[in-house]
């Protein structure tokens, strides 16, 4: 029974780190239909952002809190800056063409990203700075919750309810649903859509920064290729939660996380090799396409005639 | 017409040329001038801290037999090449070292799986190759061409096996294997084998893969077999996170390990997580012979660090290749390769060093322990 339980605590980590990133695929397909497959790559910035403020703000000498809430912010708001500027030259001046233009403007942004950390920082992990005095806390028999599994998840959740506030309760989260909703409806009403659209992608960036930073504070190797994967199953996670959803979103990253670590936790079972791990992820993409293509929480759209 | 002919001519003439050129540099005297000996390793990818680290020892050593001289009176010339730890890339940059710059032998790689990749270019370009630190045993059966001065993953998993079984007391192992690199694979089952065999069981074995997010999944799984060890044969930058991931879990039995957890990195992943943990490995720095301790201060003035076993290797791969052109007196391939076969008693800093039948080297390991960023010496385990 312990085992059971720290198997879903390992799956919710992981699980949670996927949703924070699935969200940022999630809302820019909901306003843009466009699949950001830079975003990925945008979750390994936020974590190379997080160690360089780490070791220039000194709090790379030893775990504080303070230090890490400071790294944390600071790599969002950076990396937020980094997905609007993404947006600015690489998606806005192609958004009059066909959104297939977009689309594969996104895969070369990502191997821009990708292949300039490389030949800038090298391809060899780095070791992320402990900010965070490690210490484990027993549930009950040997289950137990570390304190950077407890970090991920009040982070993770406290994120999520400050986007579903912003969403639903601001003038600007009123005026992205009213974008997504109708992208040249809302700029007849008025909407300064441009705004808009940049603010989507400074929102989803930033949660997708936090998700590199809590990540690197779980398993500290951080590299150039590291968003490549997990961005993958977070877009995955994305669209079996209903892309364009952003509950959905949230959903889909847990559910991928628990399915992860259950294939590697009692694949073996089973006869399913720990080595799946990676391909559980594809074949739930596969079967949702094929048996639910709007997602577990996706509406059907009606195609205009 | 004419206009057909005449480019038909230049055509010839060029075509001409480049032959001579090519012949030129096939024939050319073996036995005098500037020897050129390529390196490969991985110097910017995952396991960097490996080929930089393998590649400082090469260096040194070089560097050494220049300022005494040479060989017979001829200077060595390192060429380096960087393959970024993927084995087609290794492939790649071993045929440049031999189509394009003529190397006369090759020193590479540490990682097994890009050893494997170069080594049947080497082979059939009949170029002699001498692997540091490969100790997968699938290496030399390449061909006759390919060498290597460690010793092979049977020993070093009957080595761990051993330790476990006899030193530890230990009567059930789990094993965590990186599923995707030959070396892990092939220590899992020579441990598998070796402590078996000396009346152990191992209740599980898991498998994860490089970059993984998380190890807890099946660390979970471990944890609640409660095995007396856990056998970890894997590389360093994933290691250094299991282990801090065990002791978030609570996982308080001693790891096991090999010689790819020996690089400085390992510590600024695993941190005091490590300590306890047991690993086998080509030498000591802690040794007393004045040989190595030598060769470690000397290391040290130039890199300012202390040197690991792949510098170790990477020196003495060297000197060996080095000792055999000496003695051969000629680095025209099939005849060096006859020296370096014939490599005897040779004192290097990882020990002395004999060229078998499987040119392999036969040699003893060492067992260390980690406590607090060291390598303390447990005990030396012999062929």
């Amino acid at each position: 029974m312990d085992t059971f339980v720290q198997q879903i605590i390992n799956g919710l980590t992981v699980g949670a780190i996927y949703a924070l990133i699935a969200l940022g695929y999630t809302m820019v397909y909901g306003i843009l239909r466009l699949i950001n497959f830079a975003h990925g790559d945008v979750y390994m910035v936020g974590a190379f952002i997080g160690y360089f403020l780490a070791f220039e703000l000194g709090f790379a000498a030893g775990p504080s809190l303070v230090g890490l809430g400071i790294v944390l912010i600071g790599s969002m708001i950076a990396s937020a800056l980094v997905g609007m500027a993404i947006e600015r030259f690489a998606y806005r001046p192609l958004r009059k063409y066909a959104r297939m233009t977009t689309l594969i403007t996104a895969i070369g942004v990502s191997l821009l990203i990708e292949n300039l950390f490389v030949a800038k920082l090298g391809a060899a992990p780095r070791a992320f700075p402990q900010l965070l005095r490690e210490q484990s806390y027993t549930l009950f028999g040997n289950a137990a919750i570390s304190k950077s599994q407890i970090l991920i998840f009040g982070v993770s959740v406290a994120l999520m309810l400050l986007l579903q506030w912003i969403i639903f309760k601001t003038k600007v989260g009123t005026a992205m649903r009213a974008v997504s909703f109708n992208l040249n409806s809302a700029k007849l009403m008025g909407i300064n859509t441009d705004m808009i659209i940049s603010f989507t992608f400074a929102l989803g960036s930033a949660l997708a920064a936090a998700g590199g930073v809590l990540t690197a504070q779980y398993n500290p190797q951080i590299d150039p290729l590291m968003g490549i994967i997990t961005g993958l199953k977070a877009f995955v996670a994305a669209v079996l939660g209903g892309i364009g959803n952003v509950p959905g979103a949230v959903l889909g990253g847990l559910l991928i996380g628990i399915a992860e670590t259950f294939v590697v936790g009692y694949g073996q079972n089973v006869g399913i090799p720990t080595t799946y791990r990676d391909a559980v992820a594809f074949a739930i993409l596969i079967l949702v396409l094929l048996f639910r293509p709007t997602g577990l929480l996706g509406s059907t759209v009606q195609e205009k005639v | 017409m004419k206009r057909i002919l005449l480019s038909l001519v230049v055509m010839a003439s060029l075509l001409a040329t480049l032959a001579c050129e090519r012949r030129g540099g096939v024939t050319g005297d073996s036995n005098t001038g500037v020897i050129r000996v390529g390196y490969y390793g991985d110097l910017s990818g995952r396991t960097s801290n490996f080929g930089v680290s393998t590649k400082n020892g090469v260096m040194m050593a070089a560097d050494e037999i220049n300022k005494a001289g040479g060989i017979n009176g001829r200077q060595i010339e390192i060429l380096s090449e960087d393959d970024e730890g993927r084995p087609e890339k290794a492939a790649t940059v071993v045929t440049k070292l031999i189509d394009q710059d003529k190397v006369i032998a090759l020193v590479g790689e540490v990682a097994s799986g890009n050893s494997l990749a170069a080594a049947p270019k080497a082979q059939s370009s009949r170029v002699p190759m001498i692997s540091p630190s490969s100790t997968n045993p699938a290496v030399t059966q390449v061909g006759d061409y390919i060498f290597r001065v460690c010793f092979i993953d049977p020993f070093q998993g009957e080595v761990m096996a051993k330790f476990a079984a006899n030193t530890l007391k230990a009567k059930k192992a789990a094993i965590m294997q990186d599923f995707n690199a030959p070396y892990s694979r092939g220590l899992t089952e020579f441990f598998e084998a070796s402590f078996v065999k000396l009346g152990g069981q191992v209740v599980t074995k898991q498998s994860y893969t490089q970059g993984d997010p998380d190890f807890k999944a099946q660390l979970t799984s471990i944890r609640s077999l409660n095995p007396d060890v856990i056998y970890v044969p894997g590389y360093y930058g994933e290691v250094g996170v299991i282990a801090k991931q065990a002791k978030q879990l609570g996982i308080t039995q001693p790891l096991l390990g090999g010689d790819g957890w020996d690089a400085p990195q390992l510590w600024e992943l695993g941190g005091d997580a490590l300590n306890g943990a047991y690993i086998s490995n080509h030498y000591s720095v802690e040794d007393p012979s004045p040989a190595i301790q030598k060769f470690v201060s000397d290391f040290k003035g130039r890199y300012k660090i202390v040197p690991d076993a792949l510098a170790a290797l990477g020196y003495d791969a060297m000197r060996v290749l080095a000792d055999a052109i000496k003695r051969g007196g000629t680095t025209d391939g099939p005849k060096l390769r006859d020296a370096i076969a014939g490599t005897k008693d040779f004192a290097g800093v990882t020990g002395v060093i004999s060229i078998n039948g499987e040119r392999n080297a036969v040699k003893s390991a060492v067992v260390l322990k980690l406590q607090d960023g060291k390598y303390i010496y447990q005990e030396t385990i012999k062929p």
